[in-house]
Formats: structure tokens, C-alpha cells, sequence
């Protein structure tokens, strides 16, 4: 990357994280709860970003007891995962959830019910969110808002001992922090879908970890759709719990609210226009809607559509790998990478452990992110117990990518757009085919040469651009390693799921993609840490 | 995406710069924010959740701009609407956070699903 500017700022750290979102906060307060010196570095403002602030999220919320209620949890989630979920993991995080979740009512409000209980698990977004910012600074953590980490910093052993960003409402000043021990929690990505709250996401945090050496797990299961009203990014799902739906002539379709109704919708919407009514939404929630969703009426209101009454025209937005479920290979829920001293909680991390080869939306996601975030900053404040930083200020090296050849001006805007125009469409991430992904693969591959070899690489838009453009060509890589139709991932050459192929698949690398089965023994890098503190 | 900022409420206090997750705002030379890359706009509301003036009016198409018309804006009393619905500020007592039913009414309409077509619904028990 290019030579630092002498004014940068720099800062020491036990544990930096990286992304304040649900799982950055959680992990930035678990590991100044260890006894860490933490930084949290966000893209835009700790409180407001990634997608949990503009949203609702329902926790996954199981109470020990009585235990067969876990135990008929886990075993229907582990039956519903398709073979790619493991019970022991789905315990760890119901646990964790269930301590840790309550322990914000000093700074969130919990809802209590027509029946006088208090309800922890469905907590509003901007108001948990701003709940965790007022947590982690009362925990003396240092919040860099506006910061984006552009690249990660290795020890001469390989070690990750920091990372570089810039301050882009200070004149997009550098910045470097040399800690002990580094945790990605920076999202998943919709690939630019208007997904809401999800624009920032671009998945910065899978490139920064490719490039340090780790690998993906599960990144064919992007093809996850959510429905809004078209031109909106409203992807908020209740009210359409009872929706009607209608096709450009005024007839009704037959989309029963069920599991396969995204399917049916989408190959509704590849015939024409779907348009769409709220009538059947029971009157007593009509009357409550803005108080439940406040954003989800809003957005009718402004248009003077009446959604009780009017029919209006939906959409589906891509998830990606946020309501979808690839990410980063972790080793145990502790977020350990292949990387020693590096960490990954939330959408960052592959959650096929925990939520298999289906969503994880609607609950599994954000008891990951809580219980991830929890369990990474703790163990990344162990591992910084045992690293003495501000000694290796100028032995850290940048392992952001360089470029191959000659830089000259890429177009980043056309590229962000051709990454869209492979990840969005039904006819290429949802309804898969072999050709249809080998095509998808040359295109994205075509955008990789030109931009590995000539972008240069120190801005947030290239960070971003190269980001997007590795995760959707790990994406389409295993969709096409994967000759069979499982959870959210759907071959229509291979309709049927093949009981031989329940297995995980690894993906990774930057200028050759490869993707491999998950190995029964994966190497686990605890011991590897334990060598580097 | 976000389209007015209304000089005569904005108090310029900052918080919108600040908050904004996507950088869309900088702080302008006569004082008052400016809208300086509208095209990077979210459409996420949290500028106008944040602005106690209720000086902000984010128009819901996250894809095209559209021309808004300031005195109807005002006169529509949607300012500040998504504020006092979420019960901040001093509408805290006035609008409770009922994020809670989400899950009833998901679970209502999977048993509601189940049912043969037309028979009635009910959503909230009730006692
Ligand atoms: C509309 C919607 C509704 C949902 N509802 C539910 C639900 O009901 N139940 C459920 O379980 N799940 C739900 N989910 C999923 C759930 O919200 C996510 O799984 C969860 O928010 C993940 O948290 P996170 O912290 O990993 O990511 P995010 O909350 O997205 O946070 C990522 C953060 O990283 C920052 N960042 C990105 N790049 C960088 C960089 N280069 N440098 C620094 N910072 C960076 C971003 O600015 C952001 O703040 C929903 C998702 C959506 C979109
Ligand atoms: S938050 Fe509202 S009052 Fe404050 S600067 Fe922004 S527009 Fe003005
Ligand atoms: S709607 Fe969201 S992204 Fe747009 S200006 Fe407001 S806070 Fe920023």
C-alpha cells in the first residue's frame, strides 16, 4: 500500500476491533470486561451503522429451562441446518445469549408485553444500538467513528498485530493502531443491494482476512432474498406476514406465507411486476404498526400509499451473505481464525455452525453476532495479555494487496455495478446453473485482472471495490463446486440435495480463487496463537 | 434518500454529520450542513431519528431522486414523524416501543397459514 504520510496518527492497543455493529460492540465490551485497552474502529458511527441499526432483530431466545425446550430447539435447528449445523455450537450461543442479553437494561429499554413480562429477545434497532454505543464507552473503550480500516498489519511471524485506516471526516487523515490482537467484525455484504442499513457493509472484513491468510467457509449461500416495496429498502418482513399478492393484471398469485414464498415470488417477478396489499394484516396490528416498526409505515405514508387499501408494487433484495450465511472459517465459537492473533465475530464469520445451510435471519444471526462478539473479544483480550505492543511500530507490514502492474485509472463505479449485475439478478444467484455460473465466473474474473492489476490501492472506494469483487467470486466459485441443491443454495441442474455432499466448502484466495471441502480434521490455530503471544 | 435539510429548523448542532453511517453530510461554510453526496445516501431514516429540530425530510426512494416540495413537507406534519413514532426524545412516555409483538404476529401468521382461507383472524390473544 502506499508510504504513510507523516502526520498519521497513531495509537497502541490491547485488542482493536474492527466494525462497530451488534458483534463489534459486544466484542469491544466483553474484552475491556477482560481487563483490555480497546479500540473500536467503524466505517461510519458506532450506533447507527451496519444492519442491525435500522432494523429490529428478533434474538434467538431459549430459556434453560426446562431443558427439553433447548434440546428440541437445537434439534430442530440442527435437522432444519441440513447437515451443515453443529448442536454444540447452537448450545453455546443460546447460553451465552440468554446470560448476556439482559445485562443491557441499563442502557436499553426492554419491551414488556401485554401480560406485563419483559421481552428480551425482539429489541429495536437504533435503540439497541445506541444502547451498545453508551455500554462500550462506559466500558473506556475508544470509539473512532468514521474510520474505516483499510488494511490488516502483520508481525515479522506472520502474527497480526494491527491495522491502518483512514479518518475520512479528518481530511481522510491515516491512522495506524498497533494492538495485540485484532477482531474483524465488519459485516457481511448485500453486494449493493438496498438491503436496508447495509450500504457500508461491502464485505471489507472477508478481503482484509483473505489477505492475512484465512480461509471462507459456506460463501455459496448468498442467494437469501428479502421483500420490500419496490424503489425502498424497507426489507423489514413482518406486516408482509399477511400480505396479498397480485400480478400486472390484477390477479391475485398464490404465495402462501411459508418457506418457499421467496421462491415463488421471485419467479413471479420474473414474469412481470408483483404488486402487493396489507389488508389482511389483523386490525389490532394496523393499529400498532407504527409503534412496533415505526420506519415500516413511514415509507407508505411519504408515498400516500394507504397498504391497507392500495396495492402497491415489491421487490426483492439480495441479502448476500448477510440473511445469507458464508464468511470467514472459524475453528470454535471463540471466532479463531487460521491466523494467529486474528478474530471474527458476527456476519463476518461463516455462521453454517451454528444456522446450516439455511438463514439465519430471524433469530440464529443475531444470537451469533451477541454470543460471537462476546466469546472473540475475550479470547482476544488472552491472547494480548501475552503481546507487548508499541515495540513493533515499524516491523508491522501492510498486507493489503499491491498492484500487479502499472497504475492507471480503473473505473470502480462500472465494476461495483458489474459485481451487481452478476449477484442480483434471480436468473444468476438465485436460480443457479452451471453455465450461468462458469459465465458469472469469467465476467468477475475479467473485473479482478483489471483491477488487481491496475487499481491503485489506498482509497476506501478501491478497498471496497476489490472487497466486493473477491467475495462474489468466492461466492460464484462454490455455487459451482456445489453440484446439488441444498438449503439456500439452489442448482437447477442439480435439483435435488445429494446426501453425499453434506459437507462444508472452504473457498479463499485473491488472485487464484480455489475452493476445497472442510476437512473432518481442521487444523485448529489455538496453538498457533498460543506460539505467537 | 435523504432530500432537505430545512435551514429555519436545522440549529446546527452537527449530530447528522456525525450519525449519518454513510458520510452524506459535511459541515458547510454558512454554518449549516450541507447534503454533499446524496448518491451515497442509505436511506436507513437514523439522520432524522437523531434530529431533535426535525429539520430533516429523507424521502423513502433509495434508487431515483425525487423533487420535494418544501412547503408540503412541512404542512404534511411528517418531519420529525419517525422520531416521536420511536417514542425519543420527549415523546418517550407518549409512544412505548412495541418491538415485542414482532414475533406474535409472525407466529399468528403461520397458524393463520395453516388454516383453511377466510376463517378469522386474531392476532393478539385476547384475555
Ligand atoms: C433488515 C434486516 C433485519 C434483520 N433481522 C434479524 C432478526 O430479526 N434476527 C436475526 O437474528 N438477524 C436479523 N438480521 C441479521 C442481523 O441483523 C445480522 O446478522 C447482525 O446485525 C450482524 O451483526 P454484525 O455486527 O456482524 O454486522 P453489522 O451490524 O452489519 O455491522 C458491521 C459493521 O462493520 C462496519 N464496517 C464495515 N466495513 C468496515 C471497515 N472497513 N472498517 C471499519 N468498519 C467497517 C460497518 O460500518 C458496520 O458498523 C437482519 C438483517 C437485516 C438486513
Ligand atoms: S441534526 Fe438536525 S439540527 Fe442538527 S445539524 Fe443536522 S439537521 Fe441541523
Ligand atoms: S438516510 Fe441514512 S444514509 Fe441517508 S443521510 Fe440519513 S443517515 Fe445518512
Amino acid at each position: 500500500m502506499a508510504s504513510s504520510p507523516p502526520e498519521e496518527l497513531s495509537i497502541n492497543a490491547d485488542v482493536l476491533i474492527v466494525g462497530g455493529g451488534m458483534a463489534g460492540a459486544w466484542a469491544a465490551t466483553s474484552a475491556a470486561q477482560a481487563g483490555a485497552k480497546v479500540v473500536l474502529a467503524d466505517k461510519g458511527y458506532c450506533g447507527t451503522s451496519g444492519v442491525t441499526a435500522a432494523a429490529g432483530p428478533g434474538h434467538w431466545w431459549v430459556p434453560p429451562d426446562p431443558p427439553a425446550a433447548r434440546d428440541a430447539a437445537v434439534a430442530n435447528r440442527v435437522a432444519s441446518g441440513l447437515g451443515l449445523g453443529e448442536a454444540e455450537w447452537m448450545y453455546r450461543i443460546l447460553d451465552q445469549t440468554w446470560r448476556t442479553l439482559p445485562t443491557l437494561a441499563r442502557y436499553y429499554k426492554f419491551g414488556v408485553d401485554d401480560e406485563g413480562r419483559v421481552n428480551y429477545r425482539a429489541v429495536r434497532g437504533p435503540e439497541y444500538m445506541r444502547a451498545l454505543r453508551q455500554q462500550v464507552l462506559s466500558h473506556g473503550v475508544t470509539i473512532l467513528d468514521h474510520s474505516p480500516v483499510l488494511e490488516l498489519l502483520a508481525r515479522s511471524d506472520g502474527s497480526i498485530g494491527g491495522v491502518r485506516g483512514q479518518r475520512r471526516q479528518d481530511g481522510g487523515r491515516a491512522y495506524q493502531i498497533e494492538a495485540g490482537a485484532v477482531v474483524l467484525a465488519a459485516g457481511g455484504t448485500s453486494f449493493l443491494s438496498h438491503l436496508l442499513g447495509s450500504w457500508t457493509n461491502t464485505g471489507d472484513g472477508y478481503l482484509m482476512a483473505a489477505e492475512a491468510g484465512a480461509e471462507m467457509s459456506g460463501m455459496e449461500f448468498t442467494a437469501a432474498y428479502t421483500i420490500a416495496p419496490a424503489h425502498s429498502t424497507m426489507t423489514r418482513t413482518m406486516a408482509y406476514a399477511f400480505a396479498t399478492y397480485y400480478d400486472a393484471d390484477g390477479h391475485e398469485l398464490d404465495l402462501p406465507f411459508g418457506p418457499d414464498q421467496t421462491i415463488r415470488l421471485a419467479r413471479a417477478l420474473q414474469r412481470g411486476p408483483v404488486y402487493c396489499s396489507l389488508h389482511r394484516l389483523p386490525d389490532n396490528i394496523k393499529a400498532r404498526l407504527h409503534t412496533i416498526s415505526p420506519n415500516v409505515p413511514l415509507v407508505f405514508d411519504r408515498w400516500g400509499i394507504d397498504p391497507y387499501r392500495d396495492r402497491f408494487e415489491i421487490t426483492l433484495h439480495n441479502d448476500g451473505t448477510i440473511r445469507g450465511i458464508g464468511g470467514v472459517r472459524v475453528h470454535d465459537v471463540d471466532g479463531t481464525t487460521s491466523v494467529p492473533g486474528l478474530f471474527v465475530a458476527g456476519d463476518n464469520a461463516s455462521r453454517e455452525k451454528v444456522a446450516g445451510a439455511i438463514s439465519g435471519g430471524g433469530n440464529v444471526n443475531s444470537a451469533w453476532a451477541l454470543s460471537s462478539g462476546v466469546f472473540a473479544g475475550r479470547a482476544a483480550a488472552r491472547v494480548a495479555r501475552g503481546v507487548k505492543t508499541g515495540t513493533s511500530r515499524f516491523r508491522l507490514l501492510g498486507l493489503g494487496r499491491e498492484p500487479r502492474r502499472r497504475v492507471q485509472t480503473v473505473d470502480l463505479t462500472a465494476i461495483r455495478a458489474s459485481v451487481r449485475a452478476e449477484m442480483h439478478p434471480f436468473d444468476k444467484n438465485l436460480f443457479r446453473t452451471g453455465k450461468g455460473l462458469a459465465a458469472s465466473a469469467r465476467a468477475l474474473e475479467g473485473l479482478w485482472t483489471e483491477l488487481a492489476d491496475h487499481d491503485h490501492t489506498g482509497t476506501i472506494a478501491s478497498r471496497e471495490t476489490a472487497a466486493l469483487l473477491a467475495t462474489a467470486r468466492w461466492s460464484v466459485a462454490t455455487a459451482a463446486t456445489r453440484n446439488e441443491s441444498r438449503g439456500l443454495h439452489r442448482r437447477e441442474d442439480f435439483p435435488s440435495l445429494d446426501p453425499r455432499s453434506a459437507n462444508r466448502l472452504l473457498s479463499g484466495g485473491l488472485d487464484q480463487v480455489w475452493v476445497a471441502a472442510d476437512g473432518p480434521s481442521a487444523t485448529t490455530g489455538t496453538g498457533q496463537l498460543e506460539a505467537a503471544s | 434518500m435523504i432530500e432537505l435539510i430545512l435551514a429555519d429548523r436545522c440549529t446546527d448542532c452537527g449530530t447528522c454529520i456525525e450519525v449519518c453511517p454513510a458520510n452524506v453530510i459535511d459541515p458547510g461554510q454558512a454554518g449549516l450542513p450541507v447534503l454533499a453526496r446524496v448518491e451515497d445516501c442509505q436511506t436507513c431514516f437514523l439522520c432524522e431519528l437523531y434530529c431533535q429540530a426535525d429539520a430533516i425530510y429523507v424521502a423513502p426512494d433509495c434508487d431515483r431522486r425525487v423533487d420535494v416540495n418544501v412547503e408540503e413537507v412541512v404542512a404534511s406534519g411528517r418531519l420529525g414523524q419517525y422520531r416521536k413514532h420511536s417514542g425519543w426524545d420527549e415523546w418517550a412516555d407518549r409512544f412505548p416501543n412495541e418491538q415485542w409483538l414482532m414475533e406474535t404476529v409472525f407466529r399468528r401468521a403461520g397458524e393463520a397459514a395453516a388454516q383453511p382461507k377466510g376463517a378469522p383472524l386474531d392476532v393478539i390473544e385476547r384475555k
